[in-house]
């Protein structure tokens, strides 16, 4: 059950580590660690945070609010996987009622329900919880946008401003980008401004989505070769 | 609302009456037993075994010991050559007669523990040369898990616990650690290889499934089975910590696609598709559970019949309850009729179709009925952390579940206006923002978000993180124009034709047979 004692140069990875031995207390520091590297270097991994999760649930007094919040910004930041969720399963009730988890929750509520005017300024009122994890604020636009194409085929300047909270001159700037790289195309609307054709996918054309329902496994097939033979 | 929930608990067995029970009297029958069952595991009768193991022990409980414990393995020892495993073996079977009949004290509690220490010590160091039937394996883990939840339960609730068992619990304080129980199913998974087995199965390297895991090389297959049932028991305790994604990987090695050693075990595949569906519920994959609950439940309902005598029949018809709840919830969340069968279907609407139609009002009687099916259905959640030992004791043992029930009728609250949405996108193809806004009696700008928010929540992310829609309606918006998508159900034309070949093989096969004269 034991592993060898870290040196200095670290001899396993977390990676290593999680598959070798999740259930051993020993490498809490080592997942806590790797917390601050996901944070640091924008990589993320809900394994090894939910291991850590787990293990704060085995022995409640080592666990840091600090790192917890640092892994729910992470888990909203990787939506919309339900990560957020599957971490509030593992933090108890009463830390739930911590202030910063309960602004962190009502942040989740409200993309989750894809309101996102009071998502940002709620977010703009907490900067000091949100900020402390670079690449924040492109990760929820990113989702912002993932939502506005499952719905859109055509959406309205003034509801993806609002989404991705770019106005004026960024905004013209970031719908450049996208036109550029992404597919995007920008139509004007009968005078009620600029409309942004999103690229197609099956989510918002219909015509385009796979019926991936009647295709047979191989297996299936070989089991009625005799008779075809 | 906890009452549902709890009734379980009700301790309305004894514990062992000390006037009573003499652990040292030693029926003839029980000598019999003992002394047959040692002979037929020396010589790897797996049949005789199971004969004796799933209908004599149960006979012999029922006639001589419906309220007592079997006698002590120590009266039985010198009977069986005072064989160390068989000892390990007739006191696992001893402690799980106890739980079923009787409550356990704290000591016995800690010494079932010590007793399973010793018996999967003796397993993984693959001293081990036992053939045992694969129902005696399943149970060994499923009850192995069962005592862990039900030490936890009984571990919380520190409110009237007397000055002994309190010693007795921080003296023993490895006892059922989680630690140690997680380690213990961790080894025996990884010690046995079964992950690999079953890799090189797919490849036709090795043989498992096709002989049911039983080894017919001379072999044991009592590692290899316990390390498979074992990932059904990781994702049990998983489950039971509230990790569902975690539990769900575990399970990964195992295709439930496919009948499988899982399924050689009625308990153990209910146990399996009951915890896959419950994971898949919580992780907002609706139809994958649905899917999973269809089919068990299909099966149960055919096959139950020829389980009535079999002693896991009470906790079979329980599971098929709690599923047939289960399924409501999903159905109410995520309405798919079409992905359940026929036979299903009439069950599911005697059962709970009266509920399923409140449910999805979404006012606050609708919340409870959420409240009160996911309360009757869900795992016995527990807390794995040690206890707290400081004044004012309390009983804590339901903090898990209330937790997991807060989250999840959050999750449903946040669905609420999704029906609404739903009755509307029925009737019109096309319709403006503006005036199904009227209808629904919100601005524009909610309407949009609600929109959204019923895209989001009815399109799941799966496993690999691919997006699939769960929606039985769907739509696009197109400036401020809503076009409705129908989502027609897709008929399955080569499974059809598949079966119909089959079936027209077989026709032709039975008139060759026929001799005409």
């Amino acid at each position: 059950m034991g592993i060898p004692k870290q040196q200095p140069q670290q001899q396993y990875t977390v990676e290593q580590l999680l598959a070798l031995n999740p259930y051993n207390p020993d490498i809490l520091p080592d997942l806590e660690n790797f917390v601050n590297e996901q944070v640091s270097s924008q990589t993320y991994s809900l394994d090894a945070n939910l291991c850590l999760l787990r293990l704060y649930q085995f022995e409640p007094e080592r666990m840091s609010t600090q790192i917890v919040a640092r892994i729910l910004v992470k888990a909203l930041m990787a939506m919309p996987a339900p990560d957020f969720s599957l971490c509030l399963f593992l933090i108890s009730e009463r830390v739930q009622m911590e202030e910063q988890f309960k602004t962190l929750i009502v942040l989740s509520h409200y993309l989750e329900t894809a309101r996102f005017r009071q998502f940002w300024d709620e977010a703009a009122k907490n900067r000091h919880i949100v900020e402390v994890v670079p690449g924040f604020e492109q990760a929820i636009q990113a989702y912002a946008i993932h939502v506005l194409s499952l719905t859109y085929q055509k959406v309205p300047r003034t509801v993806l401003a609002e989404a991705i909270n770019i106005e004026g001159l960024s905004l013209d700037k970031f719908l450049e980008h996208q036109v550029a790289n992404c597919g995007w195309l920008l139509e004007k609307s009968q005078g009620k401004g600029q409309l942004i054709v999103l690229p197609p996918n099956e989510f918002n054309h219909p015509e385009l989505k796979k019926n991936a329902a009647d295709s047979i496994p191989l297996e299936h097939v070989t089991r009625i070769f005799p008779i075809l033979g | 609302m906890a009452s549902s929930y709890d009734h379980e608990d009700v301790q309305s067995q004894s514990q062992v009456d000390p006037q009573g029970y003499d652990p040292n009297y030693v029926p003839d029958s029980v000598r019999t037993f003992v002394v047959h069952l040692y002979r037929h595991i020396r010589e790897k009768n797996v049949y005789e075994i199971h004969q004796m193991y799933e209908s004599s022990f149960q006979t012999l409980s029922d006639r001589l010991f419906k309220e007592t414990p079997w006698p002590s393995v120590d009266a039985v020892a010198h009977h069986v050559d005072n064989d160390h495993v068989f000892c390990l073996l007739y006191r696992e079977m001893w402690y799980r007669h106890l739980y079923a009949r009787l409550s356990p004290t704290a000591k016995q509690r800690i010494d079932s523990w010590d007793n399973y220490c010793s018996l999967f010590q003796v397993v993984l160091h693959g001293v081990v040369n036992m053939q045992l039937p694969n129902q005696w394996l399943w149970d060994m883990v499923d009850e192995f898990v069962y005592q862990f939840q039900s030490f936890c339960q009984y571990r919380a609730k520190m409110k009237n616990k007397t000055e002994q068992e309190i010693a007795l619990l921080r003296q023993y304080d490895q006892a059922w650690n989680v630690y140690g129980v997680l380690n213990f199913l961790q080894a025996l998974v990884e010690k046995s290889m079964i992950i690999q087995i079953l890799e090189q199965e797919k490849e036709g390297l090795e043989q498992f499934t096709a002989t049911d895991g039983y080894d017919y090389n001379g072999g044991s297959n009592v590692l290899k089975v316990l390390g498979y049932f074992s990932m059904v028991g990781l994702l049990r305790v998983h489950c039971l910590l509230g990790d569902y994604h975690t539990g769900l990987k575990c399970l990964l090695p195992i295709d439930i696609s496919q009948p499988g050693v899982y399924t050689s075990v009625i308990g153990s595949h209910i146990t399996t598709i009951y915890h896959f569906g419950f994971a898949n519920l919580m992780l907002r994959r609706y139809v994958e559970a649905i899917r999973e609950f269809n089919k068990i439940l299909l099966y149960i309902y055919k096959t139950k019949q020829f389980h009535q005598k079999s002693p896991q029949y009470e906790q079979i018809l329980k599971k098929n309850e709690q599923m047939y709840a289960l399924l409501a919830i999903c159905l109410s969340l995520c309405p798919q009729e079409q992905l359940v069968e026929e036979t299903v279907q009439s069950q599911l609407k005697e059962k709970y179709g009266e509920k399923m139609n409140r449910m999805q009002r979404y006012d606050d009687e609708a919340f409870a009925l959420y409240d009160e099916l996911f309360s009757y259905a869900c795992p016995k959640f527990i807390t794995p952390s040690a206890p707290v030992y400081e004044e004012p004791l309390v009983n804590y043992n339901q903090d898990a579940y209330r937790l997991q029930l807060k989250l999840f009728l959050y999750e449903v609250k946040q669905q609420q206006l999704l029906s609404g949405v739903r009755t509307f996108l029925k009737v019109y193809s096309t319709i403006s923002l503006g005036k199904l806004a009227t209808y629904m009696e919100v601005d524009e700008p909610t309407l949009r978000t609600i929109l959204m928010t019923y895209k989001h929540k009815t399109h799941a992310v799966d496993s690999d993180g691919k997006i699939g829609s769960n929606a039985d309606v769907d739509f696009y918006i197109d400036d401020d124009m809503i076009h409705v998508v129908e989502s027609k159900p897709s008929k399955r034309y080569g499974d059809y034709f598949m079966r119909q070949v089959v079936k027209l093989e077989g026709l032709m096969n039975d008139m060759d047979r026929v001799k005409l004269d």
